[in-house]
């Protein structure tokens, strides 16, 4: 009988810590998947961040580091310089990468550093209980904005996409989602595209992937998933940001 | 080869090149600047790659790659900017990776001042970043020692998988000093079968990592650290012992200071006074067992340490000698410095008071 689905090896045999109906096991497997298929995953070096994900370096089944809390593009800076044929990518959420590492993310993409940085936003700070992060939609309630985020007092959510695809050597930024299967098909071809545009050494590429949190919004999964296409994408509009080859 | 005349901070960097260091990662600061500029220069010749991180969190963060991916590994600053990286070294201890930082100190606290000090012993040796870690540190009292003990703190580094930090005043940067560069000698080094360079599909995935989320995993790795350091302790402690038989007080000095001792020693010989010094060379593991040997003489009155700070390793001498004899503290800090001529009278004040 043929198989028509099977897990991909670029996965370890680790079941997933994350909770019922959360999407990082979704973009977990989108990124191995990805790896395997462009016959990186043996060539591959993964940085994993601190939040939900920090136990990334269970799930990838490739050499790993476990970075400090937003450093991971530094890191992975590092380990691409001595590793200049390697596939390197970091895996960070958006209070890792947004918020405590914005500075090494945006150096990481102003060196053109061949590596590519797959961001994961919730608009939450997941593995702390569900605080409030640089992407928490203005009105959005967290346990430290109680009363919902309040842009005179907190500002404005950071659209990240946009703004490191201001940057000339960043070779490729798409943001995609992963609230139904168009939109996985969608983000898998986008995260392709970026490690061939990093093993073809055509610059920084980062891929923005909208995502759930049903425990800290509160939500069950369905109704996150509703949730995530009704809210973040009017603000996080979905689409290609930068793409080196075509860049006249 | 010839002696040749160099300044500080560029035999440093030029010692690291000679030592296999391939890869540093910067960020500028006084008074350090010389190594990354040298390194700037000298990597491209020599197909490494020197790169200016955009602070110094981010250079310690390059490290920890680099050195995770089994490079010899790099980088240099001065306290403000170490006190930045603290966050850096600790992870690269939790996760045992071997690197060399450089600390060419200047006065604190805050930004303090740009003119040698030695405040930042606690900082190196009893912590800095969070956590129970120990570094190797090693404090050169010569341009020629800086450049001795850099190229063997890479392989200090890479036999115990730990971070080595050389601790030199900004004095130690900042002057010229005839050096001649001689190899260290050898060590039989374990290969780095840890390193991240890709399974290749070959073997399982390496992983790099300073994460035990099971508390009896967590204690499990600090036991293992600390077989690690008492086997470091045992290996590695270098001292200096001047002068020390027949002295009445025993002067405990390091770096440039020790220098500034000796010529104390020698003033306070004629006039007919005995004195000596314990210089450490590795600040950790500290000598404790050379202290400890000279309280046991039964002519030294009191011990003294000299420093360019408030009083910082006298804590270490006073945990050696152990109650058997006084120990006095005479310093300078935030860029000023002692005096030969200081240190003499300190000395003579306190063996008047002693006899």
């Amino acid at each position: 009988m043929a198989v028509v689905f099977e897990k991909t090896r670029g996965l370890a045999e680790k079941p997933f810590h994350y909770c019922p109906g959360c999407t990082h096991g979704i973009i977990h497997r989108l990124v191995a998947e990805s790896l395997d298929e462009l016959n990186l995953i043996d060539n591959a070096i993964g940085v994993a961040p601190v939040g939900c994900a920090v136990f990334a370096y269970d799930y990838f089944n490739c050499d790993m580091q476990e970075a400090a809390h937003g450093r991971a593009p530094a890191a992975a800076t590092g380990i691409k310089r001595v590793n200049p044929n390697s596939a390197v990518f970091t895996y960070q959420g958006d209070g890792d990468l947004a918020s405590i590492g914005t500075a090494e993310v945006v150096h990481a993409a102003m060196r053109g550093e061949k590596i590519t940085t797959i961001f994961v936003n919730n608009a939450i700070y997941g593995m702390t209980g569900g605080q409030m992060a640089p992407t928490t939609l203005v009105g959005q309630k967290a346990t430290t904005a109680p009363y919902g985020r309040d842009e005179n007092h907190a500002g404005m959510p950071l659209r990240v996409s946009e703004m490191l695809a201001t940057i000339p050597k960043t070779a490729f930024v798409e943001r995609v989602s992963v609230h139904d299967v168009k939109h996985i098909i969608q983000a898998k071809k986008a995260i392709k595209k970026a490690f061939q545009l990093q093993m073809e050494g055509k610059g920084f590429t980062l891929i923005e992937v909208l995502s759930t949190c049903p425990t800290n919004w509160g939500k069950t999964p369905i109704e996150a998933l509703k949730w995530l296409q009704e809210n973040m994408i009017p603000y996080y509009p979905l689409g290609n940001f930068k793409n080196i080859e075509e860049v006249k | 080869m010839a002696k040749e005349l160099w300044k500080g901070n560029e035999a440093v960097a030029e010692a690291a090149i000679k030592a296999g260091c391939r890869f540093f990662f910067g960020y500028p600061i006084t008074p350090q600047n010389e190594i990354p500029e040298y390194m700037a220069m000298k990597m491209p010749q020599v197909d490494g790659c020197f790169l200016q991180a955009e602070s110094e969190i981010a250079a310690i963060n390059m490290v920890y790659g680099a050195a995770g991916s089994g490079a010899r590994v790099m980088t240099s600053s001065s306290s403000p900017g170490i006190s930045l990286k603290q966050e850096g070294i600790t992870y690269i201890a939790g996760a045992e990776l071997p690197c060399v930082i450089v600390n060419m100190v200047r006065g604190g606290p805050g930004l303090g001042g740009i003119q040698p000090a030695q405040s930042d012993y606690f900082q190196a040796c009893k912590g800095g970043g969070h956590g129970d870690y120990r570094l190797v540190v090693l404090a050169p009292a010569s341009v020629q020692e800086a450049v001795d003990l850099v190229q063997e703190a890479f392989d200090i580094a890479d036999q115990y998988r730990n971070p080595v930090m050389v601790l030199g005043d900004g004095m130690i940067g900042q002057m010229m000093e005839p050096v001649e560069f001689t190899e260290v000698k050898k060590r039989s080094l374990p290969e780095k079968t840890w390193a991240t360079v890709g399974t290749k599909g070959k073997r399982k995935p390496n992983v790099i990592n300073s994460l035990f989320i099971d508390p009896a995993d967590c204690e499990k790795h600090n036991f293992h650290l600390f077989e690690k350091y008492a086997e470091i302790e045992k290996n590695e402690i270098k001292v200096e012992e001047y002068n020390l038989e027949g002295a009445e007080i025993v002067f405990a000095a390091y770096g440039t200071i020790a220098r500034i001792v000796k010529n104390a020693i020698n003033s306070l010989a004629k006039e007919g006074i005995k004195a000596g010094l314990i210089r450490p060379i590795t600040l950790w593991p500290f000598p404790a067992k050379s202290f400890e040997k000279a309280a046991e003489q039964a002519g030294v009155k009191a011990f003294m340490s000299v420093e360019m700070s408030m009083g910082q390793m006298v804590e270490d001498v006073k945990l050696s000698v152990n109650g058997k004899k006084p120990v006095y503290f005479y310093g300078r800090t935030g860029g000023m410095f002692p005096t030969p001529k200081a240190v003499a009278e300190e000395a003579k004040k306190i063996l008047g008071g002693a006899k």
